[in-house]
């Protein structure tokens, strides 16, 4: 038996033994989701136990090093495990920012000193993350960002605002862009910082959006203080961390844009049924339909394409750019067409008839999805200029 | 399979772009046309792409052809696209050795693939009878007459007709227009009696024309496979043709869309270029976005067919209708971001534009293919 086929074997026993029996069945939504922290919101006590479980092994992180309590995982063994645990239908047993965003950063840019604080205790789920990036004047622009770090010798004392800080409410410690110089050009002089979010400096006050939900925060430091170990990367190189971290947030939102199980077309005939030929009864609702359904299986096969050639070791080429504009435009369209094809029965805000207006919820939210991580007409100003290479007005 | 060319696939795409943008350009095409060339592109240059084993690239090699598979027919169309290079690429190597392959039995098979392999032999597929894609309308009957049959009726856009030596002829044995049942294709060489050629001058400038069959007797040894069954080959011949097609739609595109960028990067106003006008950027960024989506679903494609993908028909839809969108808003941008000089014919942009749209409607245009795509898909 090759080590790899071992590997199966000893993580499908484990994985039979130790995977609790609820977390075998799919989340129920959002709220469902274990993202750890001081004070976790739990739905069911068995997602900390599975959490517990996964990370004594590195598991909630497999791929990371050992040194930092990751799983210590070959890219081959992180996909058995996958398999594995997909074969027996278990949930991830933690999702974080610290995890998809501070992690990767910090394994990047980080120090020695910085990987053993904090990587840990993200694998293990003990902190939970947020990231301070926009600011009420600097969205799009984010490089104008104001929030000032003073040096006081030790440490940083950062006063401004924060906004669309997602779950910032519940999150223990902040990755922060801070503006330690003025004197420069706006992209120099910024830097990536991490503190402690309670503490009195710092307070935050939820959004509560269109949709209903309050996933973003308002976060407000008056006075709050940052420990300069924990300035990463050197003072005034910030914005290299920021944009690296941003092509992580990009991929993760335009992953949004792929075909949901039940397609589109497929609710439609349900919803309003067929002509003698089979064909969707409303022929101009059947070609919005067939348009989107198109886009979508080449937005798949792009996918597939850029993933398949960086296998190849051909890099990421430029088709990865189009990621985010493009996922998130298709994101819109669906839920658009969602709408359509639910008709009223799509309209329902509250009450058990309606799930909870599930359907409306989703379609309000997805209008964020064009805005948040860099909107559609950033991304486009991006293409034009590093793909096409068109001059700067 | 992995949707990335091997080196053996990007060395034939190399090749291919060298050769064509070399021997078989806009120039040469513009001079077939000012020349009024019968044939409509250029016998030398094809000799020498069959040299190369272009015409049998996609034959299986026990054919005498190369077996690159169509990925790798694929990639020549595609060049073939960006360079507006006139051959009987498409009519006999993508669409009719594909035919042959899929309803001829072993004697046709063995008779006439190694022959359009070595680039000796030009067929084409005579399939339209009116002026929009329904294949399962035909209505040119054939007759059985004794040990042969008798064909009557009129084809339409017969791609190289004057040059073809054989045409594939599409016909009824029985049943009505509409029925896949009752359809047989038949091998009938141009010199047969009753048989005429018209040739009809088309928007791209490359050869086509009307083929009409007056009581032509056809030996029913040139029957291809079984009588009135030909529906199923049809279709898969058809499906690989449009996937082809679409291959040959990105070149256009892709070439279009460079040499816009590159004029929108040199053209000025308003004392700058006027590639710098957000207007403008905005626009190519999400053209250059379709023409990703374009690239993949055309090799994704390109493969279902290698890999005999059962859902080959969706896929097939699903690529010439993409295609089909991209193309056309590709080169209507071309053309308006060019301004005036795009519309003249010195500048070489509208060639792409029509032979773009000839390309769309063949076998199928966008409205027809999205229709289908819906319609495997279920809805």
């Amino acid at each position: 038996m090759s080590e790899l086929e071992q590997f199966r074997q000893e993580t499908r026993v484990w994985l039979q033994e130790n995977c609790p029996e609820v977390m075998r069945q799919q989340a129920k939504g959002f709220e469902d989701i274990f993202n750890g922290g001081r004070n976790p919101e739990i739905t069911h006590p068995d997602q900390k136990l599975w959490c517990d479980r996964m990370a004594a092994r590195g598991w909630t992180v497999p791929q990371w090093p050992k040194e930092y309590g990751g799983g210590g995982l070959n890219e081959e063994e992180v996909r058995v495990l996958a398999q594995e645990m997909a074969a027996i239908g278990a949930r991830p047993a933690l999702t974080s920012f610290g995890i998809s965003m501070l992690g990767p950063a910090l394994l990047h840019f980080g120090s020695e000193e910085q990987k053993l604080e904090h990587l840990p205790k993200i694998v293990r789920g003990e902190i939970r993350w947020c990231q301070g990036y926009s600011e009420p004047n600097s969205g799009s622009d984010l490089a104008s960002l104001a929030t000032k770090a003073e040096d006081k010798g030790d440490h940083y004392v950062i006063n401004g605002q924060k906004i669309w800080t997602s779950y910032a409410d519940k999150s223990d410690w902040i990755f922060c862009l801070v503006r330690t110089d003025s004197s420069g050009t706006k992209h120099e002089g910024i830097s990536f910082v991490l503190f402690d979010m309670a503490q009195e400096g710092v307070t935050t006050r939820p959004i509560k959006l269109i949709s209903g939900s309050s996933p973003f925060c308002e976060t407000f430091f008056d006075n709050a203080i940052a420990d300069k170990r924990n300035l990463v990367g050197e003072e005034g190189n910030g914005w290299t961390i920021a944009k690296y971290l941003l092509t992580h947030e990009r991929e993760m939102i335009s992953s949004f844009g792929t075909a949901p199980k039940q397609s589109v077309g497929q609710i439609a005939l349900d919803n309003i049924g067929a002509d003698p030929s089979g064909r969707l009864s409303n022929t101009v609702l059947r070609h919005t339909i067939a348009q989107y359904q198109l886009d979508s299986m080449a937005f798949g096969a792009t996918m597939a394409r850029v993933g398949d050639e960086s296998k190849a070791g051909k890099g990421l080429g430029a088709a990865s750019s189009i990621f985010k504009y493009y996922g998130t435009e298709l994101n819109k369209r669906r839920n658009e067409l969602n709408l359509a094809v639910c008709g009223e029965s799509g309209l329902g805000w509250e009450g058990e008839a309606y799930h909870e207006g599930a359907i409306s919820r989703a379609w309000l939210r997805s209008k964020g999805n064009s805005i948040e991580g860099g909107t559609s007409e950033v991304q486009l100003n991006i293409i034009a200029k590093r793909v096409l290479g068109l001059p700067d007005a | 399979m992995a949707l990335v060319l091997n080196e053996e696939q990007l060395m034939l795409k190399e090749s291919a772009a060298g050769f064509l943008a070399e021997n078989a350009t806009v120039t040469h095409l513009r001079a077939l046309r000012d020349s009024n060339s019968e044939r409509g592109f250029s016998d030398g240059v094809w000799n020498e792409m069959a040299q190369m084993g272009w015409a049998g690239i996609a034959i299986p090699e026990a054919f005498g052809g190369l077996g690159y598979g169509y990925t790798g027919l694929g990639l020549l169309l595609e060049q073939a696209g960006r360079n507006l290079s006139a051959s009987p690429l498409q009519s006999t190597v993508l669409v009719a050795a594909t035919l042959i392959g899929e309803l001829g039995n072993p004697q046709q098979k063995e008779g006439l693939l190694p022959a359009i392999a070595a680039g000796q032999k030009l067929i084409s597929l005579a399939l339209q009878e009116a002026s929009h894609h329904a294949p399962q309308h035909c209505a040119l009957s054939a007759t059985l007459d004794g040990d042969s049959y008798i064909l009557n009726g009129t084809k339409l856009m017969v791609l190289d007709a004057v040059a073809a030596q054989t045409f594939i002829v599409i016909a009824r044995i029985s049943g009505t227009p509409g029925e896949e049942q009752g359809i047989s294709a038949f091998l009938v060489d141009a010199g047969t009696a009753g048989l005429t050629v018209e040739r009809r001058s088309l928007v791209d400038s490359r050869s086509a024309g009307a083929l009409v069959c007056e009581n032509v007797r056809v030996p029913a040894a040139n029957l291809m496979g079984a009588s009135g069954s030909a529906w199923a080959g049809l279709n898969r011949a058809l499906d690989i043709a449009n996937i082809g097609l679409a291959s040959e739609l990105l070149g256009v595109s892709i070439e279009v869309f460079e040499r816009t960028i590159a004029y929108l990067q040199e053209r000025k106003q308003f004392g700058r270029v006027i590639g710098s006008f957000q207007g403008l950027q905005h626009r190519a960024a999400e053209l250059f976005a379709e023409l990703e989506l374009a690239r993949s679903i055309v090799l994704k494609a390109l493969h279902a067919i290698d890999d005999d993908d059962p859902a080959l028909p969706l896929i097939a839809s699903a690529a010439k209708a993409k295609l089909c969108e991209v193309a056309q808003r590709a080169t209507n941008e071309a053309i308006q971001m060019h301004g005036g000089i795009g519309m003249t014919d010195e500048y070489e942009i509208g060639f792409f534009i029509k032979r773009a749209r000839v390309i769309q409607h063949t076998f199928g245009d966008y409205n027809y293919h999205l229709d289908r795509f819906a319609r495997f898909s279920g809805f």
